[in-house]
């Protein structure tokens, strides 16, 4: 039995990492080396907490005291304090509006409506360590199943706990395993889509880095519902640390007996491998997928056939979602019943959602279907930072859309999100306050999808193409009369035409805003206005004379010297040189600089000449 | 010396996309030669098209030497919004490279890429396979001093 | 591994593992590790208690650790706090008391009185 007292649980997730996790570790590591406490305290390295913005985070048992932004700087009175004298290091911990300590997880709104199903060992095992992951129930699920449950019943509690699929389609999870069940084949291959492609979203990551053993279990069970013996891993080559876990999780596993053959006495053989992308986001649609686990061009192919007919190497198979494997085995140990009490009508458990944008508590958050946008955005996530008001909401990525404020007490499930324009998507939600202009964070999400069609079918590689000149022409002041019908024209059509769920969800972003925010783009085509002065070419920076004292700061900082005047005349930008940088507004000791969100008349004047002037060459 | 990678996968066209990556990462300029493909292409028995086919379509793949160190900035909404363009900037200015290039001590090679998924702490790069996050311009400083002195 | 009874021998000793960081603690045993705790010995008072009870195998017992309680003439001082009962502190602790009080309190439920400075929150 262990001498340790304390177990000191350093979130290693990708986000905490980047921000310096693993320095803070080996410092800490190395203090107590020297003080020779090793073996009182457990250092373990656990899968994301959730609260990235916080990071580097730390959790120190048995008092369960949560630190935020720790430094290597803190780590020796981290030691000298808490973990030699048992004096908790209160200025590390997190604080609320009153400045009252919250010093467990217990106490941080950030946790309070949420409800951990697929995350609940994510920051609390060491994900490396099977031990952990079986001492919290781990494979008992996949125990029972094997030991006492048939096939179909196994595809029948799926079935009755509701669960779809968390990779953005929805589609119920027991009803495709019983589609390639009843395919008759000598081999069939249940797929892991660790793809995660869409910007915003870092769940699935999340989850193989801090609970790989969860998803290998739902893996597991998944194939022996359906009679597959074999499985592969996908994921994309962006998450190096991912893959090495889940490659670890694997080896485990075999080493334990839990993988190979006669799995638990019984007659199920199940053996794994792991598969990586190389940077195309296409690829995480499932057909292309296949392809590129068969060493060809990640490309589409239609359906029917599904992968459950006719999938890799035309064998039957399932691809199924990171998150939707990780679900399973909670499902079976505490029964689909239990799972179909949480979330609506016809969404039902819960959904890990990877919340970003200008909200107080980015991160990662785990939360009952149907919670309202509210509950999300202002309980979970704290509000938007600063002093800053909402503006809108992103969901679901290059395929989903944006809601205002009038949506924010709407239920978030699949149907409902769909019906209002956005998409469940895999769980990223952008939140924007209004300094943000919805023209132009519709153009990236458009841009992003023309960068990533592969270029197979011609509505999705062309038309898009078109739209996104048409938002580029509206976002640089040339926008005319009927873009916008035009862009609605071709986004349906796209949407009808294109052969993979790439195109034909990415033209929502631009028609999800033309439906909430039509009147932006009004004001960027009639009035060449950008009302939060972030399309360049719609605005323009005025020297108030009256404020000015002619020190000709600017003008001498002025990258492109179009700023002159002098101390008794004061100073005035030359608006048709300016490149709108900023950095005059930047430099003025007495702010007499500011932003104007219009499009200077001269700029405008300009333009009409020189475009008058091309014509009569013509 | 091909061969210690070839020896770790059967030749099965499946395996071609691990024979690329280890490749890649095992050239010092982290690129795929053409000698390489018709090496892959006589292991696989695949015809060198099919090989060129798959390497064009992936975004990792390079058939071009790139630098010690592959900079992968994120150029996706989140980071955006964050700044992701200020950091550009920085980098071009930095290491006196185009968007695509290496600089001209060979270390660096700047690239942009899709939402590398750690957009809690935007604005995000990845250089190799570590990644930073939570990047200003002064700590873009340090990141590259670091590396610089690495060698 | 081959059967369930397997993995269910594995979950019980990785429980215990993990017990730190779990709910199914009968008595946690507090030591105060201020500046003067320390000085009085309470390292060591610590460390008697993390063997006497890994020794005994006590799996639902936690030690554990506090700050300065404001009685330094008793340093050190130990709280014992078990379930639904009131809260007993024993205070100028050696490790050779320690040995007597896990057997007593902790094995046997019978509190040392002579060492005990004060009981109840
Ligand atoms: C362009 C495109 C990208 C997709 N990317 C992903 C992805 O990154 N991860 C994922 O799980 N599913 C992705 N999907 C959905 C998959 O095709 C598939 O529906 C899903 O993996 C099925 O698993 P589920 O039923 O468990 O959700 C994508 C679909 C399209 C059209
Ligand atoms: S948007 Fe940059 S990491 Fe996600």
């Amino acid at each position: 039995m262990s001498l340790k007292r304390i177990d000191l649980l350093i979130c290693c997730g990708s986000g905490c990492v980047s921000a310096g996790a693993l320095k803070i570790k080996d410092k800490i590591q190395s203090i107590l080396t020297d003080k020779g406490l090793l073996q009182e305290i457990n250092i373990i390295e656990t899968g994301c907490m959730g609260p990235c913005d916080y990071g580097p985070v730390m959790v120190v048992y048995p008092e369960g005291v949560f630190y935020k932004k720790v430094t290597v700087e803190d780590a020796e009175e981290l030691v000298e304090e808490h973990f030699i004298k048992g004096r908790p290091v209160k200025r590390l911990m997190l604080q609320d509006e009153e400045k009252q300590l919250l010093s467990t997880q217990k106490d941080i709104p950030f946790y309070q409506k949420q409800v951990k199903v697929a995350l609940a060992n994510c920051g609390y095992i060491d994900p490396e360590s099977l031990d952990e992951y079986i001492a919290l129930g781990g494979y008992e699920a996949l125990g029972n199943i094997l030991t006492g449950m048939t096939t179909e019943q196994t595809i029948e509690l799926v079935i009755k706990s509701g669960l779809r699929g968390r990779g953005g389609g929805g589609f119920p999870t027991g009803m495709k395993w019983k589609f390639a069940s009843s395919s008759k084949s000598d081999q069939k291959y249940i797929i892991c889509n660790g793809d995660e492609g869409d910007p915003g979203a870092f769940m699935d990551r999340s989850l193989l880095e801090g609970d790989p053993h969860r998803v290998l279990e739902g893996m597991m069970i998944a194939a022996y519902a359906i009679g597959a013996s074999k499985g592969f891993f996908y994921i994309r080559a962006e998450y190096p640390l991912a893959i090495k876990r889940i490659k670890h999780a694997i080896e485990q596993a075999k080493e334990a007996g839990l993988m190979g053959t006669g799995i638990f006495g019984t007659k199920f053989s199940f053996d794994a491998e792991v598969r990586t992308g190389a940077g195309a986001f296409v690829c995480g649609e499932e057909t292309a997928l296949i392809h590129s686990i068969e060493g060809l061009r990640g490309h589409p192919t239609p359906k029917p056939p599904f992968p459950s007919d006719k999938g890799l190497w035309g064998k039957p198979s399932v691809v199924n979602n990171v998150e939707t494997l990780a679900n399973l085995p909670t499902i079976f140990l505490k029964g689909a019943e239990w799972f179909a009490t949480m979330g609506t009508e016809t969404s039902k458990g819960t959904k890990v959602f990877a919340l970003t944008g200008d909200v107080k508590n980015t991160g990662l958050v785990e939360v009952p279907m149907g919670i309202t946008l509210r509950e999300m955005i202002f309980d979970v996530g704290g509000g938007i930072v600063g002093d800053k008001g909402f503006k809108a909401v992103q969901l679901g990525g290059p395929s989903g859309g944006c809601l205002t404020s009038e949506h924010l007490d709407v239920p978030v499930d699949y149907e409902t999100l769909k019906a209002k324009g956005a998409m469940m998507g895999s769980g990223g939600v952008i939140v924007m306050n209004d300094t943000n202009c919805m023209v132009s964070i519709a153009k990236f999400f458009l841009d992003f999808s023309v960068e990533e069609s592969c270029g197979k079918c011609s509505p999705c590689r062309i038309g898009l193409k078109q739209m996104l000149d048409i938002m580029e022409r509206i976002t640089s002041g040339n926008g005319k009369e009927g873009d916008i019908e035009e862009l609605v024209q071709l986004g349906g059509a796209i949407k009808e035409l294109s052969l993979c769920g790439l195109g034909q969800t990415a033209p929502n972003p631009v028609l999800s805003t033309i439906r909430y925010f039509r009147h932006e783009y009004e004001a960027h085509i009639k009035d060449h206005a950008c009302a939060t002065s972030v399309c360049l070419d719609l605005m323009h920076f005025m020297i108030d004379k009256a404020k000015c004292i002619g020190c000709s700061l600017c003008a001498r900082k002025c990258p492109v010297s179009c700023i002159s005047g002098s101390k008794e005349e004061k100073y005035t930008i030359h608006q048709t040189d300016c490149v709108k940088c900023g950095t005059c507004m930047e430099v003025c000791p007495v702010k007499a600089i500011s932003k104007v969100p219009v499009m200077h008349d001269e700029v405008k004047a300009s333009r009409e000449a020189r475009k008058k002037q091309l014509e009569s060459e013509e | 010396m091909y061969q210690e990678i070839f020896s770790k996968y059967t030749p099965t066209r499946d395996n071609l996309i691990y024979i690329l990556h280890d490749i890649q990462d095992s050239h010092p300029q982290h690129y795929i030669s053409e000698e390489a493909v018709q090496a892959v292409s006589d292991y696989l028995s695949l015809p060198a098209n099919h090989i060129y086919g798959v390497l064009t379509f992936y975004s990792m793949y390079s058939t071009t030497p790139r630098g010690k160190y592959i900079i992968r900035l994120c150029e996706s909404p989140h980071c955006y919004i964050r700044g992701s363009e200020n950091i550009l900037r920085k980098l071009k200015n930095t290491l006196n490279v185009s968007i695509g290039n290496t600089s001209k001590d060979g270390l660096f090679t700047l690239e942009l890429c899709a939402c590398l998924g750690v957009c809690g702490n935007a604005p995000v790069m990845m250089i190799n396979d570590d990644v930073y996050g939570d990047l200003t311009e002064d700590k873009v400083d340090d990141i590259l001093a670091k590396l610089r002195e690495v060698k | 591994m081959k059967t369930l009874a397997d993995l269910k021998k594995i979950r019980e000793k990785a429980q215990e593992e993990m017990k730190l960081r779990g709910s199914n603690v009968r008595i946690k045993i507090v030591v105060g590790m201020g500046t003067s705790g320390i000085a009085m010995g309470a390292r060591e008072v610590m460390k008697a208690f993390l063997e006497e009870i890994s020794q005994r195998n006590l799996t639902d017992v936690l030690v554990t650790q506090t700050g300065e309680k404001g009685l330094s003439s008793l340093e050190p001082v130990v709280d014992v706090i078990e379930e639904g009962k009131d809260k007993v502190t024993y205070g100028n602790m050696t490790p050779e008391k320690v040995r007597k009080v896990v057997v007593e309190h902790i094995v046997n439920g019978r509190a040392v009185s002579d060492y005990i400075v004060s009981t109840g929150s």
